[in-house]
């Protein structure tokens, strides 16, 4: 297991990657410092327009900010890579006569692609923190902020709000994880497998703009991503938040039967 | 599998100088695979033997590199059996790969890692029993040391695998595939991208792990390597195994002399009713034994500028076997 992590971050581009994730979110913080341009609440991403007033918001701020396009390409990307990657490179039917089953490589890909998740959600969040306290400052409420529902929200409540939010927007990204590791046991090349999981993600937030695929919209992957503002309302409005990690585990449970079905059966001739 | 020795030994045509079964490293029996509407392997029956270097020749596209992945587990068989190492595969990859080597279509290996960092992690993405096959964790560094040297890559085995060549990866795949010491070596064109010392490195290496048991699966396109080092050859075509003998048996003399002398006529007449086939000069003559030739030539006044037992060229053998290519047929 071990050496699919060690694999995994010992890529520069895995390195890469955490870095473009959280460049975005910092050039947003130092505009803002600089031009105290807040959008209007109610417009722009979520939290934007609070962080003028607290730069510890901006934690939360920073994973909206990518969460709706950066966050999912790279985790596509990371995960398409998993298995076409090796097969591309040849490396597939050597671990496999190495011998790795193909069960266990299958699962240790997934480990990697969550691990990789973790580690880009953690440091948006923890970068976005630092960022925002040190361009944004300080908020004026010492020893709380104001929830979206009014009431003020401790700084004890902020921190397990914020960990719970972490653990929410991670899981909200396995549902593509499971699928980039799907299309990448179905081909040998990792930009197909990544680009047809971005295009299925494209797909679902597009048919949430539509009026006329209403019924359809409970079940996309991207329906519930944004809901993890639900915690910072008070008390914290759960339905969402649940609907959304169930719907994401049903996504992995399938997808990743699918991905198993076919990689233990198939021939590897690259 | 000794169980059932008795069918084992009565199985294809050519398994002539198979006397006992026991030791029988590869056997597979009327393995058939198919991809789609084209049957890339067409119920062969391999049999390779403990301490065998077994040369597996075919053209290009005859099916070598498919059966090789099949009998490793990588491609699934349509129909047919194989036993490697006394045990069915794919079934029993789990236990049977952990001693085997193998080097498939060309070696592969991450670019970014140094050549002995390439050979640690492969050898830790595998479970590690302790054993006589190999060891574990512990000496693994202190083993990739020893196979990188043994494949002569000692003094570049800390380089980013990226700046090797082509040859140099080939010798790292080798590595790999010997980091377990394994008794038993799968190799597809293991000398693939080498100059001619370095082929001959790999040539002497191989002979020396033969010497001291491994058994090799050699599967090459290159008549003179196979004809230089394997004990037992199996000829593809076309998908079937149309010839599998030892080597020494198929290169064994026919039965007939070949002459050379600069008197053809004389030796025509001295030799009138033995005589096969004269070509100018050259002579074929129906005897086993070259050396009374010889004195009868000689004491005949024949001058004999050659004279020596036929033998065929494993390269007639393979012609004779195979059907060739028409000119309108496409290589598969």
């Amino acid at each position: 297991m071990r050496v699919e992590l060690v694999k995994l971050f010992g890529r520069r581009r895995t390195w890469v990657a955490l870095f473009l994730l959280n460049l975005l979110p910092t050039v947003v913080a130092g505009l803002l410092a600089w031009t105290r341009l807040a959008p209007r609440p109610g417009t722009g991403p979520a939290f934007l327009s609070a962080v003028v007033a607290d730069g510890s918001l901006f934690a939360i701020a920073a994973l909206a900010i990518v969460l709706p396009l950066f966050l999912p390409i790279s985790v596509a990307v990371v995960a398409g890579e998993a298995v076409a990657g090796e097969a591309q490179a040849g490396t597939l039917r050597y671990l496999l006569i190495r011998p790795v089953g193909r069960t266990r490589l299958l699962v240790r890909k997934l480990v990697a692609v969550i691990a990789f998740v973790l580690a880009a959600v953690v440091s948006v969040a923890a970068i976005g923190f630092l960022v925002g306290r040190v361009l944004l400052g300080k908020g004026s409420l010492d020893g709380g902020i104001i929830s979206v529902s009014g009431s003020v929200l401790t700084p004890t409540d902020l921190a397990w709000r914020t960990v719970v939010a972490v653990l929410f927007v991670t899981v909200s990204m396995l549902g593509v994880a499971a699928l980039g590791l799907f299309l990448s046991t179905l081909t040998d090349s990792p930009q197909t497998a990544s680009l047809g999981a971005m295009a299925f993600l494209v797909g679902s937030s597009l048919l949430l703009t539509v009026d006329a695929a209403r019924p359809l919209q409970p079940y996309l992957p991207t329906r519930y991503w944004l809901s993890f503002i639900d915690l910072y309302r008070d008390p914290v409005l759960w339905s969402n938040l649940e609907r959304g990690v169930g719907l994401q585990l049903v996504y992995v449970v399938v997808f990743l039967a699918a991905g198993w079905a076919n990689f233990t059966t198939r021939d590897v001739t690259s | 599998m000794s169980t059932n020795a008795g069918t084992d030994g009565a199985d294809g045509a050519n398994s002539t100088d198979v006397t006992d079964v026991t030791d029988v490293v590869i056997l597979t029996r009327a393995l058939r695979k198919q991809f789609g509407a084209v049957t890339a392997v067409d119920g062969i029956d391999l049999q390779v033997h403990a301490g065998d270097v077994y040369g597996f020749l075919g053209a290009n596209g005859s099916g070598k590199t498919t059966t090789v992945r099949c009998l490793l587990g990588l491609v699934l068989a349509t129909s047919g059996e194989i036993e490697v190492l006394g045990s069915p595969m794919p079934g029993s990859a789990a236990t049977v790969l952990t001693r085997v080597g193998a080097l498939v279509e060309g070696p592969a290996s991450y670019g970014h890692l140094s050549g002995r960092a390439n050979l640690v992690m492969h050898d830790a993405s595998g479970r590690a029993p302790q054993g006589p096959y190999g060891g574990g964790r512990r000496d693994r560094s202190q083993r990739a040391a020893e196979v990188l040297e043994l494949v002569g890559l000692g003094a570049v085995g800390r380089r980013a695998v990226r700046a090797y060549s082509l040859g140099m990866r080939q010798r790292l795949g080798l590595a790999a595939a010997l980091m377990r010491r394994p008794e038993l070596l799968v190799l597809d064109e293991p000398t693939n991208g080498l100059d001619p010392q370095g082929i001959r490195e790999i040539r002497e290496l191989l002979l020396r792990l033969n010497a001291d048991g491994t058994t090799i699966f050699l599967s090459s396109h290159l008549l003179a390597e196979i004809e230089q080092m394997c004990t037992r050859i199996g000829l593809l075509d076309r998908g079937q195994l149309v010839l599998q003998e030892s080597l020494a048996a198929l290169t064994a003399p026919t039965g007939r002399t070949q002459l050379v002398t600069p008197d053809p006529a004389a030796a025509v007449a001295l030799l009138d009713g033995q005589l096969e086939h004269r070509d100018g000069e050259r002579l074929l003559v129906r005897t086993s034994d070259p050396a009374s030739l010889n004195a009868r030539l000689v004491a005949g006044g024949v001058r004999v500028r050659e004279l020596g037992p036929e033998r065929h060229t494993l390269e007639n053998v393979i012609e004779q076997r195979t059907r060739a290519r028409a000119t309108d047929e496409v290589p598969r």
